[in-house]
């Protein structure tokens, strides 16, 4: 009874409580709405403060017109007077030179036929190339952007190294004018890419190349925003001789320590000039210098005759200066200032990107490098040099959440497109072949956000959502079923072989879509009636060339996001395929399945190895049974070159290696391992029942062989190692079995 | 994101079921109340008209009041306007300089009516209503200023927005005139039809010096990156125009061209174009409707309404957010060239871009580097305890045995009683400290002392001794593999009552997990910052008031900000009823139960959304249970209990 009228009590409580709250935000919508919309309260309530009241706007009672009368709605005759092409014939003969835009100095026509091809043009004898410039060629070259074909090219690339133009320079190359005049494709420098990191000399370092670069685009470092042609030029990053040409050193951020900040707040080390142009603002920075937190050290001591121009601060700068260690700096500050130097940019800028130290950029009218897809707010702080005095307490004022996102974003920008000569590169050919294929862009979330432009390709689809990586950005979740891709090598003799038994358990998972079988068997496809009837469609299809590759081309018939990827002798239970789809959903951008390897570092022999041991840790899940995005697919089959991919149809091995290096490369992560039955592994441990490829004694080197291969085109080892596996919740736990799930798992 | 205001589908029902007499009775109490708020609202708002009614007289003037200036023929004329123009070359920032809110200052030059020396007006239309609308909404907003001394930004009130009602040089001249022109520094011009015969510039035609252009129609030749704002052409008409909410699905029409003035040779083109394509193309020669863009060019239907859906109300939302009015296109004018002043608080890509349904759903994890931290800084156990010694002391002398511990910190909350003499602690390896708390609260576990210095934290109760040293340093590998996850040894579930319509709090061995206990479990340190001064709503108190709950508010809070579920590691244990230790003993399960569910309840009612993600996975050691040494695995000692 008591307890009853509790409940009567709290019930009428809860009612009272709603109404109340009810009530709140009655009044809170009341306030909001009328503050909102006529902001000019505010100005009342600050008369009200005690300010002075602001005179707003005037009212006025007069009809007003409008700016665009009536009849006057058709002005725009314009359009009728000159004809579309006209205008643009116009535009091409008018804006050249300093004025080039993609509209009227780049013919698009070229790019329709073939697409996106670039053509360098081949190296004459007794031209030098600096190791650099050397790097950018063959980057090029090793690209999926190559022809060696000019009449297939829509970009053309010089073989003469254009990249120092400083005349002082003992890289700089002579008569470049006549040279290049002398190119039987030049064409006016129509649809050429030039890269340039160094132009103009002391003492004002103008940004002139010394020769005419007629309609050509430029790649440049340090260009400033007057110079800039938006949307044709190109700004890259200006990088030392020793930038590696691939892979490249990983971010210095290892973790992120709560609260983020570190034990400088700002910090600078670098020269100051004291003839020519440059030091403004290096100049100053003496008077922000607080040797505590905030260390801006100058040094005059650089080049010969330093000592004849020393100013009164020379040796003042020049002692502070030698006390502190520059990376020691880079790593224990928050910021790091980038004032322009001779030119706009200065190394300082990767450094400090690389060292995850939030770059404060003074050097006003540098147009950033890639400024046209990359956010950079979201990874550095734009000063501006006027404002010197206050960059410390603009740097104070900004808050730890930004500063956590600022110091992870200087990472990924770090990693997907700077820390080596090809991402530089790539990045270019990429930027311009978005504006080619203007339709099939980028945007800019695929730019600024994991995993990078890179990696996500818009010929791919128009739409986020297609790709593993936004789903959360998006706030979607991907398709819930899969297609499995079953790759068939042997005929089909008895109707006891493992493939049909493969098929019957996959086309009960309540998940599966649909089964393709991919026929890469030198048999004829088998009759119809053969396939066991399921309750999901079954699509045979003919595997191209029957290689390899073949079982990761982005088959159109694949329409869910899922893909399992299965081999024809993999022998799985419904339950197992429906516990690793289900964690899948969890883990869309990464590989899920049962078989996993691990790669490990041969000291002795210097080189990669992989092995299929039981150990601790794995770093593959090999493909024979995965769950993995379908983008994967197209990236196998688009982003790979084909050197690796014609190493692997003529050893007929190793596609699950690379499946597993290139996802790897994109996430950073390490692939999923999920349970399995027992008898699963002992099969594929044993290799007794994969007759022709795993018995093979060579098969094993083949992989060893394709490990190295692989990883030296990626420039690094991209795989990563995970001490877990996935396992249901109850997995072997002592409850009773019928109240598992995935009780099939554990029973043998 | 974290808003108030939105319910979950499957959310509860904000009013429970009642009986008839009550309902009318609340009822009542609630119109009244409503009614009541109505009335103090109007009253709220009519005081400050009448307050402000000198100023509304004042204001109600008219365009013919505004003073008469007679610009002498031989003026001084503006310079045409300098194509290399900059921020850094030809804007004065030290007029804005540095200011706490990052917000830039515009002041509005009152109204005059510029004549020659013959009395004929600079500009045949004056003021146009649009002008004035988009004045109005600039002197509305917080970006106005009346002193001309703060302005960072200075917009004068002749209007240039129509090049073809304008006579070019007296408008120069008149420009030139104003007080603070300064060669046009930091000066903002509003044109939408530029140019004119014969040959139709794409900029403004109006000498200006260095004033910035808010241009409609730009070129790529005349915009000046970085200095000018391009802007659309407003359109009268669509003031009156009414967009209809559209049901997502396909359209009628693929492309849709309203334009009227076309030349012949493009309409040819069109033309053709419609014969190869029929329907699904509409030419309309005229059409007083705007043009809305074609549809999305998409081509996956399989998912049609799915993936549609988002891009339509996204065409829609950028409509009404920037260019359905003079006010939105002028503050958005406002709010980029601001975002060119502070560039360090300007607004991101996805706040200018994301539709407010996108923005609702879309998480944004703030650790969203794919980063595995290394082994080597180990983790922070906080040990929260109150007065059970003997069983702390078991826990520190089980914990101290982890590989990766670097330190051990007791968080000490019993106000009343000291902790024991120092003589008396557990002799470990690694550094113990002993936090004593002001008050016995149980937000007191999450907050980011200073003394934890990884980033790794392992939170565990004083009477876990279950854990084995190999469970807690898997616990701790696992977390390095998702550090930004809560991962968790005992794992819980929430599920949906449809019986009672809300949510409720399941313990029991199910087959799915949705939270890990915060009785032991690994974190970021991000997330005690994140509990302790960032927990939406009243949540943090409720929780302190209640003595429950801290543990679904932690998983609350970081599924939430993540998206993500948690990690459950290693086979469940009979752990000692972790949920149960305040009471200790007595069968309060029941009670304690129910507690929780409304716990969870609450927590969804003050996110807005339920957060929680349910999983069907836990993590093992990769050779955990199978056939193999047991001393050559890793962590051989998992389990069982």
């Amino acid at each position: 009874m008591e307890r009853c009228s509790r409940g009567h009590m709290q019930a009428k409580k809860r009612y009272l409580i709603l109404l109340s709250a009810g009530a709140c935000l009655v009044l809170l919508f009341y306030l909001g709405g009328v503050q909102l919309p006529a902001a000019s309260r505010s100005r009342h309530d600050r008369s009200r403060n005690g300010h002075r009241l602001e005179q707003p706007w005037p009212h006025f009672s007069d009809p007003l017109h409008p700016f665009l009368p009536w009849d006057q709605t058709d002005t725009e005759d314009y359009n009728l007077h000159i004809s579309p092409r006209q205008k643009r014939d116009i535009n091409t003969s008018v804006y050249k030179g300093k004025r080039c835009r993609m509209d009227s100095c780049f013919d698009f026509s070229l790019c329709r036929k073939n697409g996106f091809k670039v053509y360098v043009y081949p190296q004459q004898k007794g031209e030098k190339i600096s190791e650099s410039y050397q790097n950018i060629l063959s980057t090029i070259e090793g690209s999926r952007f190559y022809t060696s074909d000019p009449g297939q090219a829509c970009l053309f690339v010089l073989s003469l190294d254009t990249l120092d133009r400083d005349q002082l320079s003992p890289q700089y190359v002579h008569n470049l004018k006549t040279k290049v005049q002398n190119l039987p494709l030049w064409n006016d420098g129509r649809n050429h890419l030039i890269f340039n990191l160094y132009s103009g000399t002391w003492p004002d370092y103008t940004e002139d190349l010394g020769f005419d670069i007629g309609q050509a685009m430029l790649a440049k470092a340090s260009i400033s925003t007057e110079n800039f042609r938006p949307n044709f030029d190109v700004s890259i990053p200006l990088f030392s001789k020793e930038h590696p040409r691939t892979g490249g050193e990983r971010g210095y951020l290892k973790y992120n320590s709560i609260p983020p900040f570190r034990k400088y707040m700002l910090v600078f080390k670098g020269k100051r000039y004291l003839t020519g142009i440059g030091s403004d603002t290096r100049n100053a920075l003496y008077h922000v210098h607080n040797a505590e937190d905030v260390v801006l050290l100058t040094t005059c001591k650089h080049g010969k005759d330093w000592q004849k121009h020393k100013d009164a601060r020379c040796d003042k700068d020049n002692a502070e200066y030698d006390k502190y260690d520059y990376k020691e700096m880079l790593h224990n500050s928050t910021f790091c200032l980038v004032p322009r130097g001779r030119r706009l940019g200065s190394f300082r800028f990767l450094e400090a990107l690389q060292a995850a130290c939030v770059p404060v950029m003074l050097s006003n009218g540098w147009e950033l490098p890639f400024s046209e897809i990359i956010d950079w707010n979201t990874a550095a702080v734009i000063g501006d040099e006027r404002l010197l005095l206050q960059i410390p307490t603009t740097v104070r004022s900004i808050h730890q959440d930004k500063i956590l996102s600022l110091r992870q974003q200087t990472q990924f920008l770090w990693e997907a497109y700077f820390s080596s000569v090809e991402k530089i590169v790539l990045t270019t050919l990429e930027i311009i072949q978005d504006r080619v294929l203007e339709h099939a862009s980028r945007s800019s979330l695929m730019w600024n956000s994991h995993p990078g432009g890179l990696f996500a390709l818009p010929q791919y689809s128009g739409y986020l959502g297609d790709f593993p990586f936004y789903y959360d950005t998006l706030g979607i979740r991907p398709y819930p079923k899969f297609t499995a891709v079953i790759h068939a090598v042997s005929p089909l003799v008895s109707q006891s072989q493992p493939i049909l038994k493969l098929l019957a358990a996959v086309a009960k998972s309540q998940y599966c879509a649909q089964i393709i079988v991919l026929w890469n068997c030198d048999k004829p496809l088998p009759a119809k009636h053969r396939w066991p009837a399921t309750s999901v469609p079954v699509i045979v299809i003919e595997g191209e060339n029957k290689v390899m590759s073949s079982r990761f081309l982005p088959y159109e018939i694949i329409v869910t996001d899922a893909v399992l990827s299965l081999d024809e002798d993999t022998v799985l239970s419904t339950t197992e395929v429906d516990f690793a789809f289900t964690v899948w959903q969890s883990f869309p951008e990464r590989i899920v399945g049962y078989p996993a390897r691990s790669h490990f570092w041969d000291s002795n022999k210097e080189r990669w190895g992989y092995t299929s041991k039981w150990t601790n840790d794995y770093s593959m899940v090999l493909t024979g049974a995965a769950i993995y995005h379908r983008y994967y697919h197209f990236l196998y089959t688009n982003y790979l070159p084909t050197s690796l991919k014609s190493m692997v149809d003529q050893l007929a091995n190793c596609e699950d290696i690379l499946m597993n290096f290139l996802v790897s490369a994109v996430t950073k992560l390490p692939p999923i391992k999920v349970t399995q039955k027992k008898q699963y592994k002992e099969t594929m441990m044993g290799q007794s029942s994969r007759a022709s490829r795993w018995a093979d004694p060579d098969h094993f080197a083949q992989r060893q062989t394709c490990m190295n291969k692989f990883a030296s085109w990626f420039g690094a080892m991209p795989l990563v190692h995970s001490q877990m596996r996935l396992d249901p919740v109850l997995f072997k736990d002592q409850v009773s079995i019928l109240r598992k799930k995935y009780r099939d798992i554990e029973r043998l | 994101m974290y808003t108030s205001g939105k319910y979950s589908s499957r959310g509860p029902a904000l009013i429970p079921r009642m009986k008839t007499k009550h309902r009318i009775y609340y009822i009542t109490l609630f119109s009244v109340v409503l009614l009541g708020l109505i009335a103090t609202g109007m009253f709220q708002f009519w005081p400050h008209s009448i307050e402000s009614t000198a100023d509304w007289t004042l204001d109600k003037r008219s365009v013919h009041d505004a003073p008469l200036i007679r610009l002498p023929v031989s003026s001084p004329i503006p310079e045409r306007g300098d194509l290399s123009c900059r921020m850094h070359t030809c804007f004065d920032v030290y007029r804005c300089g540095y200011n706490p809110k990052n917000r830039i200052k515009v002041y509005i030059y009152p109204l005059q009516r510029f004549v020659d020396e013959l009395g004929v007006p600079i500009s045949s239309t004056g003021l146009s209503r649009e002008y004035n609308d988009l004045l109005s909404a600039i002197s509305d907003s917080d970006f106005y200023t009346d002193d001309v001394t703060r302005a960072c930004l200075f917009i004068p009130s002749i209007d240039v927005l129509n090049q073809n009602s304008l006579r070019i040089r007296e408008t120069a001249q008149a420009l030139a005139m104003l007080p603070r022109w300064d060669k046009g520094m930091n000066h903002l011009l509003f044109n939408m039809l530029p140019g004119g015969p014969p040959d139709y510039n794409t900029a403004l035609d109006v000498p200006r010096d260095r004033a910035l252009l808010a241009g409609g129609g730009f070129s790529t030749w005349t915009y000046r990156q970085g200095y000018d704002v391009s802007i659309p052409v407003y359109s009268p008409l669509s003031a009156d125009v009414d967009l209809p909410e559209r049901q997502p699905g396909p359209r009628r029409y693929f492309i849709l061209s309203s334009q009227t003035a076309i030349h012949r040779e493009y309409r040819a083109e069109l033309e053709r174009l419609k014969e190869e394509n029929g329907e699904a193309l509409l030419l309309l020669d005229k059409c007083s409707n705007l043009s809305q863009g074609a549809a999305s060019a998409r081509k996956r239907c399989y998912k049609g309404q799915v993936y549609d859906y988002p891009q339509i109300l996204q065409a829609r939302w950028f409509w009404e957010a920037y260019f359905s009015s003079m006010k939105a296109i002028g503050l958005t004018t406002l709010q980029i060239i601001n975002d060119r002043i502070y560039p360090y608080a300007a607004r991101t890509y996805e706040q200018w871009n994301n539709p407010p349904v996108v923005k609702w759903s879309s998480v944004n994890s703030p650790l969203f580097l794919p980063l595995i931290p290394p082994r080597a800084p180990g983790f922070t156990a906080v040990v929260l305890t109150y007065d059970r010694v003997e069983s702390l002391f078991r826990v520190i002398t089980e914990i101290s045995k982890v590989p990766s511990l670097a330190k051990l910190l007791v968080v000490w909350n019993n106000q009343n009683k000291s902790p024991p003499e120092e003589t008396l602690w557990p002799k470990i390896s690694v550094p113990l400290k002993v936090v004593r708390t002001k008050e016995n609260k149980l937000s007191n576990r999450f907050f980011p002392y200073d003394e934890i210095e990884t980033e790794a934290v392992l939170a565990i109760d004083d009477d876990i001794i279950m854990l084995t040293s190999d469970e807690l340093q898997f616990g701790y590998e696992v977390w390095r593999e998702f550090p930004d996850r809560l991962v968790g040894y005992p794992g819980r579930l929430h599920l949906w009552d449809h019986e009672m319509g809300k949510w409720k709090y399941e313990s029991e061995w199910t087959n799915e997990v949705s939270m890990v206990l915060t009785g032991a479990a690994f974190y970021h340190k991000y997330f005690n910052y994140l509990y302790t001064y960032k927990m939406p709503g009243d949540i943090k108190n409720w929780v302190d008031a209640h003595m429950n709950c801290e543990d679904i508010a932690m998983n609350f809070l970081v599924a939430n900000i993540t998206g993500k579920a948690p990690i459950k590691v290693t086979p469940r244990k009979k752990f000692k009823c972790p949920e149960c230790t305040a009471i200790d003993g007595l069968s309060l399960d029941q009670t304690h139960m129910v507690e929780r569910s409304e716990c969870i309840n609450k927590f969804a009612s003050v996110f807005g959304t339920m957060p929680l993600k349910v999983v069907e996975h836990r993590a093992d050691p990769v050779l955990y249970k199978d056939d193999f040494p047991e001393k050559l695995k890793s962590f051989p000692n998992i389990g069982s209990l």
